[in-house]
């Protein structure tokens, strides 16, 4: 187990791979795994790719952190002593999202397990939108029974006001009930075909 | 397009830019502080999530200056906002006032984000990376904002005779306010010069500008503009804010070895 977060330890890189030493970086859990070191760089980011699609949002636990767009890259690095080691740059959703401080404990636990040490940090630029989410994901959103947000290219105001479909019965004539809901992502709304009361995934 | 400087400020500029992130990150978090005692005392449940959320992302924002803040000077947000006495915040008195009635809490909330509509975009172009991403990122969510507060003006000021009364007292008391929010910090000029505040001389009018286009459309008339002084050092501790730091940082000063919650 990782300890717990601690608050304030993990200030955030505002921008990645920008080489300067900033305060409070995560560090690589443990020294490099000696292991590691030989095997190839690009295998071990296609691993941990491959192992990030298995780490949910919490609060969105049908789509995983890749899906979701949290995850912005990942590469092959030196680690502190040498060896290989991966850094992984991950991106809020919404900056206040509480689960964001899971989701990056969550991202080490899944790339340590892989034998490698690595590094995980924060980039708030370029900032996450919700059309950074896949089909896929949206897909299992709705089959959670949570309606998805509509691409938008920019133009979020827009995507606002369009008709959001009942992920129930699909219907398109839904009424907004509160513009907040019971995270910073979403909103609350009714049905009017068959009553239901859902949440949408707002666009951001 | 401006040319982002790949070296941290230094010296006096650098410690302009502690200054102004100080301001920057207090009122974020003494706003939210004073949306989050709404958590559970709202008029309706729907307004009670959405005050709770208006205050989370606020504190969050705050979180975001504060760590743009322990990029220049090693400081600890935590122990920015939980440790630090009341003479060393750099809030205004427009979020350090009490919540009042809803009406106050929404005519506040609307001006802020008026505010936050016009200096995040600024900031967004500075050309201090950290300082601009943390800008941009604030700003697509403040969309939120401005909307839901929005709303809130226009049903009150042209709601019933009750409502439209005391979002006009709100105001009275509110809009005179704008003016220290809106005044510059001592050392702002010094950053304003060497362009890591973009259009920033520009920012008083265009807010004022921009509230009052929507305070019109409610038929709310806040009056003369008002007064911005050349300065706010922020540094004379109102009674409003001792009080609400007391409350904010009890749980904190209460066991100040913790670390974990």
């Amino acid at each position: 187990m990782r300890p717990s977060h601690v608050p304030g330890a993990a200030a955030r890189a505002a921008s990645a791979g920008q080489g300067e030493d900033v305060p409070g970086r995560r560090a690589a859990p443990g020294a490099d795994a000696s292991g590691a070191s030989a095997r190839d760089g690009s295998a071990l980011v296609a691993a941990a790719w491959e192992a990030l699609r298995g780490v949910a949002d919490p609060e969105l636990p049908a789509v995983n952190v890749v899906e979701l767009g949290v995850v912005r890259s990942v590469r092959a690095v030196e680690g502190a002593s040498g060896g290989t080691a991966l850094e992984v740059v991950i991106t809020p959703t919404f900056s206040a999202c509480p689960a964001l401080h899971v989701i990056e404990a969550s991202v080490a636990d899944a790339v340590s397990a892989l034998g490698v040490a690595v590094r995980v940090v924060t980039a708030l630029s370029p900032p996450w939108t919700s059309d950074d989410m896949t089909d896929a994901a949206r897909e299992k959103l709705r089959a959670f029974g949570i309606a998805p947000p509509a691409r938008h290219g920019g133009l979020v105001e827009i995507a606002l006001e369009a008709p959001v479909r009942c992920p129930r019965c699909d219907h398109p004539d839904t009424r907004l009930r509160n513009a907040f809901g019971s995270t910073l992502c979403r909103e609350i709304r009714t049905c009017r075909a068959c009553g239901e009361t859902f949440e949408r995934f707002k666009p951001l | 397009m401006t040319t982002a400087l790949e070296t941290p400020p230094t010296g006096t500029l650098r410690d302009a830019l502690v200054a102004r992130l100080t301001a920057l990150a207090d009122d974020e978090l003494l706003l939210g502080h004073r949306d989050s005692e709404w958590t559970s005392h709202g008029p309706l449940l729907e307004e009670d999530i959405a005050i709770s959320n208006l205050a989370q992302d606020e504190i969050g924002h705050a979180v975001l200056w504060y760590e743009v803040r322990a990029r220049l000077d090693g400081s600890d947000p935590d122990d920015l906002a939980f440790h630090r006495d009341p003479e060393g915040f750099r809030s205004c008195l427009l979020v350090e006032m009490p919540r009042g009635d809803w009406a106050f809490t929404m005519l506040r909330q609307f001006l802020f984000d008026c505010y936050e509509a016009e200096a995040l975009p600024r900031l967004a172009r500075s050309p201090y990376p950290p300082l601009a991403e943390a800008a941009a990122k604030a700003h697509r969510e403040e969309l939120f904002h401005l909307r839901h507060a929005g709303l809130w003006v226009r049903r009150l000021g042209l709601g019933t005779e009750e409502s439209r009364s005391r979002a006009l007292a709100a105001l009275g008391v509110l809009w005179p306010e704008v003016g220290g929010l809106l005044a510059p910090l001592p050392t702002d000029a010094d950053l304003v010069a060497a362009g890591y505040l973009p259009d920033w001389e520009a920012l008083p009018g265009a807010v004022v500008a921009r509230a009052r286009a929507a305070l019109g459309a409610a038929d709310l008339d806040p009056g003369r503009d008002p007064v911005v002084p050349a300065v706010n050092a922020r540094d004379r501790v109102s009674p409003q804010r001792a009080e609400l730091l007391a409350t904010l940082q009890s749980v904190a000063r209460a066991d100040p070895e913790a670390v974990v919650w």
